[in-house]
């Protein structure tokens, strides 16, 4: 399929059309943050700055509902209660434009896990077999950005149903995949022109990028170190444990159940849980794995860089958005940590 | 779409009986509600299961019955938290989910031919009397079969029922033991790891299998080692807080290895090429 154009001024109707058939999520701007939000086309498309939120909620809401069960009384045995339990599954066809390729490769993190040969979880399927990437190509890269460390970059293709890269008066669509083709039907071609600065605006765009650092020996460095409490402390110092990290990362996947009971009826809720509270693996009986932040951050720098690989074919669970960086209050750093864990020798047990 | 079981679906089960063990466990006898279902059930000693009070919420438990004895899967429950506090609410009637079988299990098959040592403490004799039970249930399969069960008190000691049963059998050595002499107590008193150093078991051709408290576990191990067993020749099953119970929501891993479905069963050996976050 011939790459098409859409012109800035055309991008609100073309989002419109496609929110007749979709649930079309943008970046738009709530206070300070840039979010996603489906798209209004009285409300501006904030495609310039990157967004402080991921994507994640498109396919993994915050808070979804597993089931639904309600408590009854059966007239012929009226001593007893019975319970109905009935599966709760969400997602509509929805299109995310405007997300990054990292937010788009981020899913790939859940894939793994969330559509494995042991276990399919239908929740996140569902919603994952629906949803639709344009994804915004990145022209300059922001300090914080690292995609090109683990296996991604500001202009790639991988996750993604198009892509949308900016030139001169407007955008450039590319597709990829074939539901990608059909969210550009009734676009115009790119002339020649545009195609060819498309071009070059993405090889300039990888071009842009810092070499990426040899993380080949992370995996096992940050298990060697997982009893120097020193380096962990060390690491960990500035870190305050308020999660910000997990909830911004288009990979972190961790979750909790609860139920919420209203009357005789209720739901079991799954929401996004957060591994740097102290809580995440607090026992009923008081102990506590986990027990200090250090603990928690070398779970969360281990997982993503040396567990996770190792079940995983070498991926690294990270998608190098920067995130966690950009938005830490305490200014943590996980490319440092991994770097740090890498560069510093274990040292041996004494005697 | 996908097709494939819902793994947080539970079933509905009721309870069909409960028994008080101790002031703090409470025993739960569930069948499930759908005979088909109940009758299709399969698991193997060692593996637990989700155990569901609608409204309040799961706790993972192991099924404490054997497979060899299907009419009811038993739960035993500490009360600690919120769930327990509800489940030990619960009586004969009320209905429960069930999400089980889930996790690895103990190594029954690998086992034959074995002298088998259990070692149990307070509530961490429930996942042992799932197999203590199987084996008792197929006695020729395996060799001799010696049982160390400690309590803090002569109250809190579960499964009061059939402990006569277990010390009057000739196929099996039981030794019941408290922390503290106590009035009216016949058997044993001291500390498991110290009575297990008296009971003196040979490491040969032999397997420990010990659940309990963290630190009664670290003691046992001492005692173990001290007997001449290997690493190889010790089995535990652990505790974690888990959720999700099929190795998604990431949080009763250690390293990489998920309790809820890599283990909660495994070898010492295992345990310490693993990372050190018990």
């Amino acid at each position: 399929m011939a790459d098409k154009f859409v012109a800035t001024n055309e991008l609100g109707s073309w989002l419109a059309a496609l929110s007749d058939q979709y649930r079309t999520l943008v970046p738009r701007r709530e206070g300070d943050a840039v979010v996603f939000q489906p798209f209004e086309e009285s409300r501006p498309v904030e495609l310039d700055a990157r967004p402080t939120k991921s994507p994640k909620e498109a396919v993994f809401p915050q808070c979804e509902a597993l089931l639904t069960f309600a408590y009854n009384k059966n007239p012929e045995t009226p001593g007893r209660v019975e319970v109905a339990v009935t599966e709760k599954m969400g997602g509509a066809p929805t299109v995310v434009v405007g997300g990054r390729p990292c937010d788009a490769s981020g899913f790939f993190t859940f894939d793994r896990v969330y559509d494995s040969e042991r276990v399919k979880d239908l929740n996140y399927l569902h919603r994952r077999e629906q949803t639709l990437f344009v994804s915004l190509v990145c022209e300059k890269p922001a300090t914080t950005c690292f995609c090109n460390w683990v296996g991604g970059g500001p202009a790639s293709a991988n996750g993604s149903d198009a892509l949308m890269i900016p030139v001169d008066g407007g955008y450039v669509l590319e597709s990829l995949t074939d539901s990608g083709g059909k969210l550009l039907e009734g676009l115009s071609d790119a002339s020649d022109v545009q195609t060819k600065q498309a071009q070059s605006v993405k090889s300039a765009a990888e071009e842009a990028m810092d070499k990426a650092p040899d993380l080949s020996a992370a995996q096992e460095q940050l298990l060697a170190h997982f009893d120097d409490a020193e380096f962990w402390e060390e690491q960990s110092g500035k870190c305050i444990s308020c999660g910000t990290c997990t909830y911004l990362c288009p990979t972190c996947y961790c979750f909790n159940i609860t139920d919420e009971q209203f009357g005789h009826e209720g739901v079991r809720l799954r929401t996004w849980d957060n591994c740097m509270s102290s809580l995440f693996t607090m026992e009923a009986s008081g102990h506590n794995p986990r027990p200090t932040k250090a603990h928690r951050l070398k779970n969360r720098v281990g997982h993503k860089f040396s567990y996770y690989p190792s079940l995983h074919g070498g991926n690294i669970a990270c998608c190098g958005c920067g995130r966690c960086i950009k938005s830490c209050p305490a200014s943590v750093d996980i490319r440092a940590i991994v770097l740090n864990a890498i560069a510093t020798p274990v040292s041996q047990p004494e005697g | 779409m996908t097709q494939a079981p819902n793994p947080y679906l539970p079933a509905v089960g009721t309870i069909t009986e409960t028994i008080q063990e101790t002031p703090t466990i409470k025993t739960f006898r569930v069948v499930l509600n759908s005979e088909e279902a109940m009758k299709n059930f399969t698991f193997h000693p060692g593996q637990v299961g989700q155990l569901s009070v609608f409204g309040t919420g799961e706790s993972t438990f192991v099924i404490n019955s054997p497979p060899t004895r299907m009419d009811y899967l038993q739960f035993s429950v500490m009360r600690a938290g919120e769930v327990t506090a509800k489940l030990h609410s619960l009586s004969a009637g009320d209905q429960v989910g069930v999400r089980a079988p889930l996790g690895n299990w103990f190594p029954y098959e690998e086992l034959k031919g074995k002298d088998i040592v259990f070692v149990g403490g307070g509530i961490g004799m429930a996942p042992l009397r799932t197999l203590l039970l199987y084996m008792l249930d197929n006695r020729s399969d395996y060799g001799e079969i010696s049982v160390l069960y400690g309590a803090r008190s002569p109250q809190d000691m579960a499964f009061q029922y059939e402990l006569p049963e277990w010390l009057e059998r000739s196929d099996m050595n039981t030794v019941l033991t408290i922390d503290a002499a106590a009035e009216g107590w016949e058997h044993s008193v001291g500390l498991i790891p110290n009575v297990l150093l008296e009971m003196e078991p040979s490491p040969k051709n032999t397997v420990a299998i010990t659940c309990g408290p963290p630190i009664m576990i670290k003691f046992t191990l001492q005692a173990l080692q001290k007997l001449g067993f290997k690493d190889d020749q010790i089995i535990t099953t652990l505790e974690k807080r888990m959720k999700c119970g099929v190795g998604i929501c990431g949080r009763c891993n250690i390293g990489g290895s998920y309790v809820c479905v890599d283990g909660p069963v495994y070898t010492y050996e295992q345990l310490k090429a693993l990372p050190n976050e018990l």
